[in-house]
This record gives C-alpha cells, sequence and structure tokens, in this order.
C-alpha cells in the first residue's frame, strides 16, 4: 500500500515536471517604466530626418564668439587645425555644395579627409557636437548654441553665409547644400542586416594550394631608420620562447642580443609616482611630454626654468593660479589640486619630466 | 604633414586618418632608392642556396665543463622557503612576463584619452586574451563607473515601437537568464595602418586591435521583449554609451531577433574591465568593436539608421569612386600568424610551431593554410578546440627553417566559404585609401639572421 502511494506521489510530481516545462517561466517585476523627465534627459540622439531636434536657433556670429572661447584651442580659429584632431573644415568647394559630391575625394594626392569633405548629414554634426562637445566638458552646450555653432562650422566651409540664422526649420534645406550629401552608399556586404538589400561579398579568392601565382618581389617594407621607431621591439617580447625580440637599437643583421635581463621590478619611485600622478590628472591631455598639445611640452617647460633655483615652488604656483601669456594666448584655467600634489608635479616637471 | 611618418615622438593623426601619402611616398622612395633591390637580391641569392646563417646561434650549447651551472648550482627556489598564500589577493602575472603589455603605437594620436592601445598578439597563447591585455580604444578617456548608480534605458524613436519605455538597474539585469559565449571583438581599423604600405614592425602593432573574451551577460532581445517592441516595425536599434561622448551605433534588429547580441557585465569569469565598458557593454558578435558600445546607458528601437558621428565621419570605407561605403560593420574572415611574426629573431635553425589566429565575423573558421615561400605552395594547418562562431581559432603548423629567408603567410576560409584574399586581390576592388576592414594576407619576412620583418608583396 505504501509503495503503491509513493509510485502515485511520483506520478504526480512528474506531471507537475511537465506542467512547468509546457509553461514558460514569464519574467515579472524586473524594470520599471521610464518617466518623461528621464526620457527627456537621456533620449538625446537626432536621426538623419531630424526625429529628435530640439527647437531652437543660432546664428553663425554668435557660432564665432562660442567658436573662439570653446572650441578653438582644439580644432584651430578656422577649424582647420589638425594639431590636436584631424581638420574639421577644408576641401570643400562650391561645385560640390552644388553636386554633393566631395569633388577632391577622387583626388588620391589630395592630403587628408576633413570632416565636412566625409559627412553626409547636417543632423550628425549636430548631434555629436550636442552629445559630446566640448570634448572636456561634453554636454555643457544649449541647443541655441549647438545651431550656432553648427552654423559657423558650415560658413567655414563656405556652404553658409555670414548672415544665417540655423534653426529647426531651415535645418532641411541646409541639408540640401552638404557638400557630400551624396557620397555615401550601402551598397556592399557588411552589413549584417537586410535593411540595404544583401550584397554579396565584394572580394572573391580562392584557396590554390600549389604551384599557385604569387606577388613575388617584397614591395613594401619599414626603412631601416624606422627600425627603433616603436622602440627596442627586444622589450617588446616574451623574453623565454621560441623567438626573441629583435634588439631595434642594433643595427639589422647584428648579433642576437644577449637574453634579456629580468624586467626591473623594484618599487616605483617619487618619479614614477609623480608621472602617475601627471596621468591620472590629465595633465597630459593639454600637455606632451616633449611636444606642445594645447599648452607647452612638459620639458620645453624643464628646459625653459633649468637655470632657475626655485624652478620647482615657482611651477608649483603657476599650477595652481593657472595663466597665460608665456607659452601662447591660450590660457591654462587654474588647477585644484592637493598642495603635495602640486608640489610633487612641480618637482617633476623642473626635473624634466621623465615617464 | 611631414615626411617622417614613421619616427617616434612624431604627432600623427587620429587612427582614423593615420594613412599619410606623404609617409607612402617616403616608403615607396626608399624602396626605389635601391633598399628594395637589397631585399629582393639578397632573397634571390639566399634561395639559390649559398648563403649561411651568419647571426643566428646554437641556442642550447653544450657546457665547456661539468654540465650547466644552472643545472649544477641549485638555485635558491630548490634549496629555501617559497611565499605564503593569498600574498596578493588579485595575483598578477610573473615578474619575466613584464614585457607582455598592451602598447601604443607612438606618435599615432597627440591624446592619450582619445587613442588606442595595441594587445600584445605575438606573446599569446590559445584564443582568450587576458583581460587586463585586451586591447583598448577610447573616444573621450575611460572610467570606472560605480555599478549601483548604472542604469540601462530602453525606449523607442516614436511611442509605438514598443509598449512601455524601461529603466533597469544592474541588479535587474544580472537577475535575468544569462548566457556565456567566447567571441572575438577586432576594431574596424585594425590593420588599416598597412593599407597603402608597411607601416609598423610588429604583429601587436598590425593586427592588435583584436581580443577575445568569454563575455557573460543576457540577450538584449530578452529585454526587448520585456518592454514590448515591436519587431514589424522596429528594424533598428541605436546603443549609446554613458561616458563623455556617449557613443553611438546602429546595429540591425535581425541580429538581435537570433539572439547573439548581448547586454554583458560577465568577461572571462569576472566583471568587464573599466577599459573594457564597467559594468556593462553590447557584444555584438562579428561586428566590428565601435559597435560594442561600453559604458551602455540607453538602446533606443527605431525604423531607420541613425548615421550618428561612427557612422558618418569615422568607420567609413573610402573606394577608389570617391564614395564611402556606411554602415559597413562585419568583420570578414582574416587571420595573421603570431609567432614567428615581425620583431622576432629565431634562435637557431631547426624546428618551429608556426602559430596564429584565424577569425569570420560570419561564422566558423573551415580552414587556414599556411605558406613559407610567399604564396607559392600551402600546407593546411591544424585548427586547434575550441572552433566557435565569431570567435578567434588558434592554428598550429610544423616547420622546419633550413636558415634560409622564408615568406611566411597564413591564409583563412571560413564556413560560408569566403577565403582571406591577398592585398592585391583586396586592393583590386577597394584601393589603398580605406582605413577600415583591411583583411589581407600578411606576410612575414624570415631573413637569413633570424630576425623577422614586415613586408607586403607585389
Amino acid at each position: 500500500m505504501s509503495s503503491f502511494r509513493s509510485a502515485l506521489g511520483a506520478c504526480a510530481a512528474a506531471a507537475l515536471a511537465g506542467a512547468a516545462l509546457a509553461q514558460p517561466v514569464s519574467i515579472t517585476g524586473i524594470g520599471r517604466a521610464a518617466t518623461a523627465a528621464e526620457l527627456a534627459a537621456w533620449d538625446i540622439d537626432v536621426r538623419p530626418d531630424f526625429k529628435g531636434l530640439p527647437r531652437g536657433s543660432g546664428s553663425v556670429a554668435q557660432g564665432m564668439d562660442l567658436w573662439e572661447s570653446k572650441c578653438a584651442s582644439c580644432h584651430g580659429v578656422f577649424g582647420e587645425s589638425n594639431e590636436v584632431f584631424s581638420p574639421l573644415v577644408g576641401g570643400t568647394t562650391q561645385d560640390d555644395v552644388k553636386s554633393g559630391r566631395v569633388a577632391r575625394l577622387l583626388d588620391a594626392g589630395y592630403p587628408g579627409r576633413t570632416t565636412l569633405m566625409k559627412v553626409a548629414t547636417v543632423s550628425t554634426l549636430w548631434d555629436y557636437i550636442y552629445r559630446a562637445m566640448p570634448w572636456t566638458a561634453p554636454k555643457s552646450l544649449q541647443p541655441d548654441e549647438v545651431y550656432a555653432l553648427t552654423a559657423f562650422l558650415l560658413n567655414l566651409g563656405g556652404v553658409l553665409p555670414d548672415n544665417y540664422t540655423l534653426s529647426r526649420d531651415n535645418i532641411a534645406q541646409v541639408q540640401k547644400l552638404m557638400p557630400n550629401r551624396n557620397g555615401m552608399t550601402t551598397r556592399h556586404g557588411l552589413w549584417p542586416g537586410s535593411g540595404f538589400g544583401n550584397a554579396k561579398p565584394d572580394v572573391r579568392a580562392v584557396a590554390c594550394m600549389s604551384n599557385c601565382a604569387t606577388e613575388a618581389t617584397v614591395a613594401s617594407y619599414l626603412p631601416d631608420h624606422a627600425r627603433n621607431a616603436h622602440g627596442n621591439l627586444a622589450e617588446q617580447n616574451r623574453a623565454v620562447g621560441a623567438q626573441h625580440g629583435a634588439d631595434t637599437t642594433r643595427q639589422p643583421g647584428a648579433a642576437p642580443a644577449a637574453p634579456a635581463a629580468a624586467p626591473n621590478s623594484a618599487a616605483p619611485d617619487a618619479n614614477a609616482a609623480a608621472a602617475a600622478l601627471a596621468r591620472k590628472l590629465n595633465c597630459l591631455a593639454c600637455h606632451g611630454l616633449d611636444n606642445k598639445v594645447v599648452g607647452p611640452g612638459l620639458r620645453e617647460v624643464s628646459k625653459k626654468y633649468a637655470g632657475r633655483g626655485d624652478a620647482a615652488d615657482y611651477l608649483a604656483k603657476k599650477i595652481v593660479s593657472g595663466g597665460s601669456g608665456i607659452w601662447g594666448s591660450v590660457p591654462m584655467p587654474p588647477q585644484s589640486l592637493p598642495a603635495a600634489d602640486a608640489k610633487a608635479l612641480a618637482e617633476w616637471i623642473a626635473t624634466g619630466a621623465r615617464p | 604633414m611631414s615626411a617622417e611618418p614613421l619616427s617616434a615622438g612624431r604627432l600623427v593623426k587620429a587612427p582614423e586618418h593615420f594613412l599619410s601619402r606623404e609617409g607612402v611616398r617616403t616608403v615607396f622612395a626608399e624602396g626605389r632608392s635601391g633598399r628594395r633591390d637589397f631585399i629582393r637580391s639578397a632573397f634571390a641569392a639566399a634561395l639559390a642556396g649559398a648563403a649561411a646563417p651568419a647571426a643566428v646561434a646554437q641556442s642550447n650549447p653544450v657546457p665547456a665543463e661539468g654540465g650547466d651551472a644552472n643545472i649544477l648550482n641549485l638555485p635558491a627556489h630548490s634549496t629555501g622557503l617559497g611565499q605564503g598564500v593569498a600574498t596578493d589577493g588579485y595575483g598578477k602575472p610573473s615578474k619575466f612576463e613584464a614585457n607582455v603589455q598592451r602598447r601604443q603605437s607612438p606618435g599615432l594620436t597627440q591624446t592619450t584619452q582619445s587613442s588606442v592601445s595595441f594587445a600584445p598578439l605575438q606573446s599569446l597563447f590559445g584564443i582568450v586574451t587576458p583581460s587586463g591585455l585586451h586591447f583598448e580604444r577610447h573616444h573621450q578617456g575611460w572610467w570606472d563607473i560605480d555599478p549601483s548608480k548604472h542604469r540601462l534605458m530602453i525606449n523607442g524613436s516614436d511611442d509605438r515601437l514598443l509598449k512601455m519605455p524601461k529603466v533597469f538597474t544592474m541588479d535587474e539585469l544580472m537577475r535575468l537568464p544569462s548566457i556565456s559565449r567566447f567571441h572575438f571583438i577586432e576594431c574596424g581599423a585594425n590593420t588599416g595602418m598597412e593599407w597603402g604600405n608597411v607601416a609598423v614592425p610588429t604583429c601587436q602593432y598590425s593586427h592588435g586591435m583584436i581580443s577575445c573574451s568569454e563575455f557573460t551577460g543576457v540577450p538584449l532581445k530578452t529585454v526587448l521583449d520585456l518592454c514590448g517592441v515591436d519587431y514589424r516595425r522596429a528594424r533598428y536599434v541605436l546603443g549609446e554609451g554613458a561616458d563623455g561622448s556617449s557613443m553611438t551605433r546602429t546595429v540591425p534588429m535581425e541580429m538581435v531577433e537570433s539572439g547573439e547580441v548581448l547586454l554583458a557585465y560577465g568577461q572571462n569569469g569576472e566583471m568587464l574591465r573599466p577599459e573594457n565598458g564597467y559594468p556593462l557593454r553590447l557584444v555584438v558578435p562579428g561586428v566590428q568593436g565601435v559597435s560594442w558600445v561600453k559604458y551602455l546607458r540607453r538602446i533606443e528601437v527605431g525604423d531607420q539608421p541613425w548615421a550618428t558621428k561612427d557612422e558618418a565621419v569615422h568607420y567609413i570605407d573610402l573606394m577608389p569612386d570617391g564614395l564611402h561605403r556606411q554602415y559597413t560593420s562585419i568583420q570578414e574572415c582574416k587571420s595573421v600568424v603570431t609567432t614567428p611574426s615581425g620583431g622576432q629573431v629565431l634562435l637557431d635553425k631547426g624546428f618551429y610551431n608556426i602559430s596564429g589566429l584565424a577569425w569570420s565575423g560570419r561564422g566558423k573558421i573551415k580552414k587556414v593554410d599556411v605558406s613559407v615561400d610567399g604564396g607559392r605552395n600551402w600546407r593546411t594547418a591544424r585548427l586547434e578546440t575550441p572552433v566557435l562562431s565569431k570567435c578567434l581559432t588558434r592554428f598550429n603548423l610544423d616547420w622546419v627553417w633550413d636558415g634560409r629567408p622564408a615568406l611566411v603567410q597564413s591564409r583563412a576560409m571560413d564556413e560560408t566559404g569566403y577565403v582571406q584574399p591577398t592585398y592585391r586581390q583586396l586592393r583590386a576592388v577597394r584601393g589603398t585609401r580605406s582605413i577600415y576592414h583591411n583583411n589581407a594576407v600578411q606576410t612575414w619576412l624570415v631573413q637569413e639572421s633570424g630576425e623577422v620583418k614586415n613586408v607586403q608583396l607585389s
């Protein structure tokens, strides 16, 4: 009897399990409705058909003032600079504005491609300036300011006249003036959806196995003067294994280097700590070690003050107070950091900013 | 632009723009002025069987007396007491591995916040990239975001595309049914510096914008279902990051519907690293890395693509007819020999294991062939397991180096039958001015000295 009862129980359990398998578990209680304010705060994208574009307007003249205070230090006064980022403006003509194809893209000898030579959609400029600019303070611009900056950029490129005011009402007309508006194609096999048709791969190779036609001559390689341009390759390979790194501080073909010494694992010293601090505080966003980026290269600074006994104290004060005029017109803003950090950085810079 | 694009410390353009025509001319002028002929004639002479390897030494010499000091004199680790457990709560690689680092290409970019570091492929084994060596590409610097404050929002381009826009916490996302998948992630600009000519010395810099991890997360489809998405109209998805640049990219809904697009928080058994998008990133298998939006804060479903900055200014492929291909996304079948590779030195003549990586954004690797004579004759390599879809596959081939110059290449084929092209085949269709999607066969020249050089053939 008892065995009969337990058999019944087993059947019931099996039936329950079957029901659980047949009926998918529904996911409940995870996630909640987004509020209107939350959506407004984050849903900032603007599509090519201008869905998502906020109301507003801005003139070329307003854009010029904003540009000089917020954009020119990286992009140049005329959007032409390649000192920090690639040039935004240049390479487009009035004929391109008429045709919607940038002719210089056919010229293999033309150096570089600017943003205005490539971008087909004015919405892209508006969207990206609004979400990501200025570089060090993204999302700080108001919609009217973004209209003004977009207008100024297009004015620099000869697309809009000096007295133009760009707004949500006329931006669709401006789209019809974009120099490369007809310069894009989606006819390729590299889109993993069906929205642009299903093109096949454009390059067809076959896997020949023997006596194949070859490209038999060595046509390109790094010149010897660039041998060490990426640093000593011996130090960029594991020190043990089938192959070791080539000692690129020596001439090619020289005898292989002696087995690499064990990497130095000593505790980081004050110099390394200060170098790490400079990276952490983003000093190097504006100052290269050797070269000017926005502000002077740090070693240029150490050279300039090499003869000065109080160089470290002086530089610590300059870091905290900021300044302009000594290295050019772009000001260095005052920095807020602990006095000990300012001192450590100043001493590091004064003694040559070694990495 | 100056005529010295390859020297150290010089500022050149950002990764999307690093092809300098002056640089191309400099390298080709070097070639014409005799260096190329020098190499070619050296190669020809050696093939004729004359030269003996001069610089290659016996790597394990027989000791003069008694035996090897490393054997005869017992070292400290054989005769003393070692260190205790949990000396380091999160263990680190051996100090002798300090050369194995991800690195920037010198002078490639002006700022470290908008830059790239390359994974050291020449020093990696198998298919998994250690998380700390994963390549990096940041457009506006990286952040370490408090996961308790991170949110994911799902909304539609209009109100009818889904029933309810929703907000999720990380706690909630991590409660949902999770899956784990191995996939490669490759930057669309990987090998982009080499479209026109050889520009970098090692496979770290030529191919190191690729990494491979086990990713864990929730299929995006699961979360879209919770919001009641109208899949008939919503054929596109926008991913958006929470960082300064708030990167946006369009993904086709077909990929989401297949279940392979993940909202990922796990990587190689731990959480994502901050440099790779902690605490949440999009995983879009087979598609270039820029679509794998880091610090993912929002997904919008829509009925048309967005032409975002990285779909309309960068990550567009210039063709010889002056048109740019837009929305190029799939990373086509590609491979590279990682050892021996550029910048390495073979220690001796004799046996070597040629080893490398193959991958395809369209599925599994079916076959990899290896040539040591510049592509005239090929042998099929062993594929190591696992062989997974849209994942790195490790291949190996036995090789005896006779000490003469050799041109080492690999050529992969994926399960669709697509074969990785040579530079000549690729350039015949796409020219040399694109920056993206260079999947040409790579050639390494093993010189008589044992030193390996990055070369391109024609």
